[in-house]
């Protein structure tokens, strides 16, 4: 009975989301108040429903309800509670309702949070959020209910994917969503803005703290999706250009982008057509993502099981949602966004020109994501394009971005004095040489690892001037505000992200070893000691687990224990066993043995030294925390700003002509 | 006009998503075109379930025809089309070799016990290595092997009564064709 309350609930949530996504939009559009109240109670209706047929799900799992196909496809008896939990979000069904769900909490934040704007920009608003809405709860209802019931019920389910079965699977798909369903909000104040009309500066002052924190939280999941990787999948890399990933990274990059286009917009009235195109991209980044992953158009191979009539689903929502608001865009836009103009030496060409490189980088790495399909409609065969492709042309674009970045805060509004920046670049540039010539002694001859340390370097020395500046400059309490405070944040994140790669990426010792029980292995300077391996068990899982001692000069710094898992249901899954530190990593991954029937014989083992390579997570966190800051900014929570009032008073009565 | 370009853009990235979908659909998911069609198959050398002294070799399986069917004692699709290797599989006429991939033999050798024998000679391979050879994606996998021991067919996942008619026989025919 309760899977099938689960089931009521998403249907109340569609009908609820139907109401939320017409009538306030009628209502603004006829200036109804009625109408337009409807948009926060329709909200809090749906949230309740689709947090409740969450809740029922979650519950299915613990319970171990197997008549419910999709916890018997996902589980089984020995699989331990938090896992029973995750597993919710372990493939396809719930990965949607996770959508939706998340998709609630920024239309309940947002209806709960948004007392101080118009009540007819919230309706349009809240609207657009329940036309996703609809768009998803009818696809979940339609082709992905993870509520049906499998007749008769099975004894015991099946298992959880054993790649998913790490702690931090349990948090990353959530916060991945958090971050790219976050892009929502900016979507719909921009959809909502092209509605109204009339107001630039002031729908972009309230959008900015949504899109901060929508982007921290992609960058957080990002983060924690790579860490994932390189813990789990026991090849120690980090970054795969794989879709999957690509899928994600694109909307981060736009996302980026858009951060900085709508300060200006806020700030100077400057780029609003921009800033509102962004925020569609960023969106339908965020949906073409989930449409590449979920449709199986690339991943016709991968994990996910593929079912055409979803593809289309999503095709067709597609072209409503992306293909309605670019056109809506080419209609309004030029009524709405008129721009002012800027100097050619001035904050807001500097940003304009980050802006192009950024989109460029994510349509280039939109085009090597779609290359195999490429490759089929012009009839090549499935090609497809690695690392190589990524790696040089990513490289390509973002050294100008890390070479203006310094320059950024030094800038001024409209027009920028010349004399501050060759001051700060000479400062800046010389210490990025010393430090560079200081590196070459060390480095050996790893130019990658010489040109990150200048790299960082100059972006790091050019933050802390400007951080100096304004401690000297500016009186106390007026030093950082919190948007400056996430900005320098953010942009030291970028050089502690570079040293991390570029080092890592140099540096990195990757030795494929035989060894007896008993044998030593010298990399980087630490002596690996293989004393055998031992049988282990877990709740779902045997595992034949190594036992290697971390030697330096003799004393013992570590015991690791990598194993090699074997699940319930016979999939083989590595774990890596890491030392971690803040200057390097050693990681350790059990290969196979030797000989096949003696495990207590020579084995393969895997060893790695990598410096520095935390600091590319440490690098994305710092990143992470300067979105969350900026998204502080009290200037954006001020019920009476000047400027939000005098802009919001043009707005309240919205006209039929703002509409026409 | 510039402003229709992105609305333009996206009709381009929806034309190339909607014959994705037409693709998928009229390509079987399981129809991955191995590299390995038409070239050799790897060299092997295997030991024999349940006879660790005698080896199965690429070389002693020359001069005839024959079925490699991946399978294991883990392996859920297995169970499945196993009752297809007992019958119509053996009807085809060609020896049919077992190639039991990352198991535990004496599993093997139960789960056999249980489910039936279709098979002639049994290669192990416990660690997975000459599946890396053969580009085993998942078990159950057959590959069709013609007696100068070049891979003419492979199946990745189960065999079923459909992909033995439309696939299978077609690809014995040509076989017969070629070798009169």
């Amino acid at each position: 009975m309760i899977p099938e309350l689960g089931q009521f609930a998403l249907v109340l949530a569609l009908l609820l989301a139907i109401a939320q996504g017409v009538l306030p939009i009628v209502g603004a559009w006829r200036n109804n108040a009625a109408l337009i109240a409807v948009a926060r109670p329709a909200a809090a209706g749906q949230g309740v429903f689709v947090f409740a047929a969450m809740a029922v799900l979650i519950y299915a799992f613990l319970t171990y309800d197997f008549s419910v196909a999709y916890v018997a496809d996902n589980s089984n008896l020995a699989l331990p509670w938090y896992y029973r939990v995750t597993a919710v979000w372990g493939a396809h069904e719930g990965s949607m309702l996770l959508w939706v769900f998340i998709l609630n909490v920024w239309s309940v934040a947002l209806a709960a949070f948004s007392r101080h704007l118009p009540p007819a920009f919230v309706a349009r608003v809240l609207g657009v959020l329940g036309l996703i809405g609809v768009g998803f709860l009818a696809f979940i209802l339609f082709t992905s209910n993870p509520f049906l019931r499998e007749l008769p019920m099975p004894a015991d389910g099946g298992d959880l994917n054993p790649v998913l079965q790490d702690p931090g699977m349990t948090f990353h798909p959530p916060v991945l969503y958090m971050g790219y369903v976050g892009f929502s909000v900016a979507f719909a104040f921009s959809i909502a803005a092209l509605l109204g009309g009339g107001m630039e500066q002031a729908w972009v002052r309230w959008a900015r703290p949504w899109t901060n924190v929508a982007w921290a939280f992609l960058t957080l999941g990002i983060v924690a999706g790579s860490w994932w990787a390189y813990a789990e999948l026991g090849w120690g890399g980090w970054w795969f250009w794989d879709p999957v990933e690509n899928a994600s990274f694109m909307p981060w990059l736009v996302g980026v982008a858009l951060i900085h286009a709508q300060a200006v917009t806020e700030k100077r009235g400057s780029l609003p057509a921009w800033t509102i195109l962004l925020s569609l991209f960023a969106f339908s980044l965020s949906l073409l993502g989930t449409f590449l992953v979920r449709s199986g158009v690339l991943t016709s191979v991968h994990a996910f099981a593929s079912d055409p009539r979803r593809g289309l689903y999503i095709l067709a929502f597609l072209i409503i949602v992306i293909g309605g608001s670019l056109l809506l865009y080419a209609i309004r836009a030029p009524k709405v966004a008129t721009g002012k103009a800027f100097a050619p030496l001035s904050r807001e060409t500097g940003i304009m020109v980050a802006n192009l490189l950024f989109t460029t980088a994510a349509a280039m790495v939109l085009l090597g994501t779609l290359f195999p399909l490429i490759g089929d409609a012009l009839n090549l065969g499935r090609v497809s394009v690695g690392p190589p492709y990524f790696g040089f042309l990513f490289v390509l674009l973002m050294a100008p971005a890390v070479l203006l970045l310094p320059f950024g805060p030094y800038l001024r509004w409209g027009r920028a004095e010349g004399n501050q920046l060759t001051t700060m670049a000479l400062r800046a540039g010389i210490a990025a040489v010393i430090c560079a010539i200081v590196a070459a002694f060390f480095a050996q001859g790893h130019l990658r690892a010489i040109a990150g340390i200048g790299g960082a370097v100059w972006v790091g020395a050019g933050t802390l001037s400007y951080v100096i500046k304004r401690w000297r400059e500016m009186p106390r309490g007026r030093r950082f505000p919190a948007e400056m405070a996430g900005m320098l944040l953010a942009h030291t994140g970028v050089a502690i992200f570079l040293i991390g790669v570029m080092l890592s990426e140099s540096l990195s010792v990757e030795r494929d070893v035989r060894l007896e029980p008993g044998q030593t292995e010298s990399v980087g300077g630490y002596d690996f000691r293989f004393d055998g391996v031992e049988e282990t068990t877990g709740p779902n899982w045997r595992a034949d687990e190594g036992i290697v001692a971390i030697l330096r000069d003799g004393k013992t710094l570590a015991t690791m224990h990598p194993q090699k898992r074997t699940y319930s249901r016979g999939q083989v899954q590595t774990e890596s066993a890491i030392d971690a530190g803040l200057f390097r990593d050693i990681y350790v991954a059990l290969g196979e043995p030797m000989e096949a029937t003696n495990v207590k014989g020579a084995w393969a083992l895997r060893l790695y030294h990598k410096p520095f390579v935390r600091w590319i997570w440490l690098g994305g966190l710092f990143m992470m925390a300067g979105g969350f800051v900026a998204a502080a900014e009290r200037r954006f929570r001020a019920k009476r700003a000047p400027s939000a009032a005098a802009a919001a008073t043009i707005v309240t009565p919205p006209t039929k002509a703002s509409l026409a | 006009m510039t402003r229709l370009l992105p609305l333009f853009g996206f009709l381009v990235l929806v034309g190339l998503f909607g014959f994705g979908i037409w693709w998928n659909t009229h390509h079987d998911q399981h129809e991955i075109v191995s590299p390995l069609i038409n070239k050799p198959a790897p060299a092997f050398a295997l030991p024999v379930l349940d006879e660790a002294s005698r080896t199965v070799t690429k070389a002693s399986l020359l001069g005839k025809p024959y079925f490699l069917n991946v399978f294991a004692s883990w392996c859920i699709e297995c169970v499945h089309e196993h009752p297809l290797l007992m019958t119509e599989m053996k009807q085809l006429g060609l020896p049919l070799v077992g190639f039991n991939y990352k198991d535990d033999p004496n599993e093997a050798t139960a789960w056999l016990a249980e489910h039936g024998n279709p098979f002639d000679v049994i290669a192990v391979d416990r660690e997975g290595r000459s599946g890396i050879d053969f580009g085993v994606y998942a078990a159950p996998e057959t590959f069709l092997i013609d007696a100068k021991g070049v891979i003419r067919y492979k199946r990745i996942g189960p065999i079923t009564p459909e992909v033995i008619d439309r696939e299978i026989r077609p690809a014995l025919a040509a076989l017969a064709k070629e070798t009169p």
